[in-house]
């Protein structure tokens, strides 16, 4: 492999963006900042619509920083780059390199060059010539087979002229979206399975930080289901640049829904008053919606007739990315995210424990308000739940 | 107070075999193998723990070797066995932990046949069932001495009998690691050929264990390397943890029988205690080790139970620690007959020679107190 000298990359969506495009772009320079922070020392650059990442210390691990790169929301494409000296013969030779150290067997190429240093001699067109015969030239010595396409090519070589000149070879995808930051907040309903840790992912990815809050029922819920609610908010935080979790203590008010509801309104009647806590959290925190993993049917609390009942709760936008989505995608995207082998751990989280033999699943509203009467000063139970919360910074 | 109720998972280790352990790390850190001095030093201390080891079973030092823990003696003890045997069958039983279980798909793919005993509603294994199941070509026997999950002791040393009667050839192992450092095993009075035996049941140190092969009895090895052990078990030896396993199964074989009793006393007593509770159902039989009492609570999830206990500082198991990584009902209790919805409902506690009267009753109080108010709750 060639030795990378650094990064360039590539935004898109912001680049449309008119007036605010530089508060976006700062954003992502931030964010990329703080991604690249713990590994060492960076110059983050931004230039006609790309961001040129340079490791200042020696010894950074370079595939731990394509990997944090790729978890940076608003980056579509990441290039790794090498820097040579602005002369043809170094040009050419640093490119032949390049392709050198790619898999290129059988397959088609085409350079292409930008001429910012409109100083240089050469043209672009002639540069791409030029080098383009470098390359076949270099790889038929090496007797390997290539061929050039200029309308459907297999590697793209760009070869830009700057203040030096850079070979760029390889293209790898970033997480696209929008630089967290620059979208607002909002608070993560986060139980311990696989749907709301994808929710809260594709919420941050259009830019939107991430408060998380999780109901913990001891002993109906272990410490080890709260230490998995951790991992994934760990998780998720390696693309949010930091979460905030609150673990709620649930106990109290579940044993009196229990006692003095229905059992079969039970989960409907707990979602509600989660979601009562969870606004209440969000307002602290300046969030403006609350972000779950329901999707329609999925079970008999996510019926159009429960979420109905579920959302009246709420007195801000819910949102719910998973909502029209089947369990394999939202799977797909935990495991993509690297989420699922966390997810699927055993532990029972609080949902799961008070299942009732026979849950409503058409509840009607009014009936569902008519059984909270009955619960013991809701309130000051609420209240209280909020106050003993453990607040944990993820960072 | 701190109530530890479950010496099945692992046990506190001893003050004195922490102390052997940093010490040995930090002063005695030569390879055994090693030719000069620092070397002879480790490899005395890893001769003086065998004997003490040995000694615990009544066995000679050359008779132990020591492996990474109960697993790997098991694993030895069959695939060691099967390898150097010309036989194709083996008889165990349907309550084995899963460090024997596990191994048998392996066995049975390579060719051999596999029977289980039958068992009793007390997981006891019935003889005259066994007896009928050894063949000319059984090279191996392997039952557990004490039930890790409801505390049966098993007949070993007649089926041991048995087996030598009918087919002197044929070895006789057992897994022992519930049952050493609570029952007598005494190597000279039965004819067992291998025994696994592990260091944290004991109050050793964990990442140590040791099987008792009887001189004479060839086995291969399953771990190649070096040719440490005689060949049997390569590997640096794990000098530390050998150093405070010697410790822990001297101090655990010390007045064993007065330990033993005054365990079975406080069994008893919880077990009399819990029975104070309706619709329970008490797994663990007459016969057995005197440590382990395995109680079904009726309209209560044992998970529940468990984290209600711990609340309250005392720490119990649900079922079998081994098996509280999987969903699926005990196959122990399945096996004895206990229905499925009392299974959910199963707490193991176990005891340790350091458990006390007033631990026993402060458990026998919260148990009837959480139970009555789980149930209110229950609603499957």
């Amino acid at each position: 492999m060639q030795k990378t000298d650094l990064y360039l990359l590539k935004y898109g969506e912001i680049a449309l963006k008119g007036l605010n495009r530089p508060k976006f772009e700062q954003k992502l320079i931030d964010n990329v900042n703080s991604a690249l922070a713990p590994l060492g020392k960076f110059s983050v650059k931004k230039a006609q619509s790309t961001i040129y990442v340079e490791a200042l210390d020696e010894d950074i691990d370079g595939i731990e920083t394509v990997e944090r790169l790729k978890k940076v929301f608003g980056i579509v494409n990441i290039c790794p780059a090498t820097r040579c000296e602005k002369g043809m013969d170094s040009i050419k030779e640093t490119a032949a390199r390049c392709v050198l150290g790619m898999d290129y067997e059988g397959k088609s190429f085409k350079v292409e060059t930008k001429r910012e240093d409109k100083r240089f001699p050469l043209k672009s067109p002639e540069i791409s010539r030029e080098v383009g015969g470098a390359v076949l030239r270099a790889v038929n010595k090496a007797g390997g087979k290539i061929k050039v396409d200029v309308h459907d090519p297999d590697i793209l070589v760009q070869v830009e002229i700057r203040d030096s000149a850079y070979i760029v070879a390889d293209i790898i995808s970033g997480a696209g979206g929008m630089p967290i930051g620059s979208g607002g907040r909002a608070a993560l309903l986060l139980s311990g399975g696989i749907d709301s840790p994808v929710a809260g992912w594709m919420i941050a990815k259009r830019g939107v930080t991430l408060d998380a809050v999780y109901f913990h029922s001891p002993p109906y819920t272990s410490e080890r289901a709260k230490d998995k609610v951790v991992d994934l908010a760990k998780i998720l935080s390696s693309y949010t640049r930091g979460i905030r979790l609150y673990s709620v203590p649930f106990t109290d008010i579940q044993l009196d829904i229990i006692d003095n509801c229905p059992k079969n309104m039970l989960t409907i009647i707990m979602r509600r008053i989660m979601m009562r806590i969870a606004e209440k959290i969000a307002v602290k925190n300046g969030d403006m919606a609350l972000v779950t993993g329901e999707s329609i049917g999925q079970v008999a609390s996510q019926t159009m007739e429960a979420l109905y009942c579920t959302d009246a709760a709420a007195g801000m936008p819910v949102f719910r990315p998973c909502i029209g989505m089947d369990k394999e995608e939202i799977t797909a995207i935990s495991k993509k995210i690297g989420a699922y082998e966390t997810s699927i751990q055993p532990y029972e989280d609080c949902c799961t424990i008070f299942v009732p033999k026979h849950p409503k699943t058409k509840p009607r509203l009014d009936e569902i308000i008519e059984a909270e009467k009955s619960l013991t000063d809701i309130e000051t139970m609420i209240e209280k739940a909020i106050e003993g919360a453990e607040i944990i910074n993820i960072k | 107070m701190e109530v530890y109720l479950d010496n099945s998972a692992t046990t506190k280790p001893y003050g004195e075999v922490c102390a052997a352990v940093f010490d040995t790390m930090s002063g005695n850190y030569g390879n055994p193998s090693s030719l000069h001095s620092l070397g002879i030093e480790a490899e005395r201390a890893v001769k003086t723990a065998k004997e003490q080891v040995a000694s615990a079973i009544k066995a000679a030092p050359g008779e132990i070797i020591f492996t990474s823990g109960g697993t790997e003696s098991d694993n030895l003890a069959l695939l060691g066995a099967a390898a150097a045997s010309r036989g194709r069958h083996m008889i165990t039983t349907p309550l084995e932990h899963p460090a024997i279980m596990s191994v048998l798909p392996e066995l049975r793919a390579k060719g051999y046949k596999i029977d289980f005993a039958p068992v009793d509603e007390n997981g006891c294994v019935k003889l005259d069932a066994y007896e009928k199941m050894i063949r000319p070509d059984t090279f191996l026997v392997s039952a557990m001495l004490v039930n890790n999950e409801i505390g049966t002791v098993e007949p070993v040393a007649e089926m041991a009998s048995i087996l030598k009667r009918k087919n002197p050839r044929a070895l006789f192992h057992t897994d022992a690691v519930q049952g050493f450092g609570k029952v007598p095993i005494d190597v000279r009075k039965t004819p067992i050929d291998m025994i696994s035996i592990s260091s944290h049941k004991i109050h050793g140190p964990k990442g140590m264990g040791a099987l008792y092969i009887r001189k004479g009895t060839g086995i291969k090895p399953i771990i190649h390397g070096g040719g440490q052990q005689g060949n049997i078990r390569s590997g640096t030896e794990n000098v530390p943890g050998i150093v405070g396993f010697g410790a822990a199964a001297k101090l655990a074989s010390q007045d064993l029988e007065k330990k033993a009793e005054r365990m079975a006393t406080l069994r008893k007593r919880l077990e009399n205690g819990v029975r104070q509770l309706d619709n329970i159902r008490v797994n663990t039989p007459e016969n057995c080790a005197p440590h382990i009492l395995n109680v079904s609570f009726g309209g209560v999830r044992s998970e529940v139970l468990l984290h209600s206990l711990e609340m309250q500082k005392i720490f119990v198991s649900s079922g079998s620690a081994c098996s509280s990584h999987k969903k699926e009902p005990s196959y122990v209790l399945t096996e004895i007959g206990v229905p499925r919805k009392m299974i959910d409902g199963s707490i193991r506690f176990s005891l340790s020679e350091f458990t006390t009267a007033e631990q026993i009753d402060e458990t026998i109080q919260a148990v009837n107190k959480i139970v009555p108010r789980l149930r209110r709750l229950n609603m499957r």
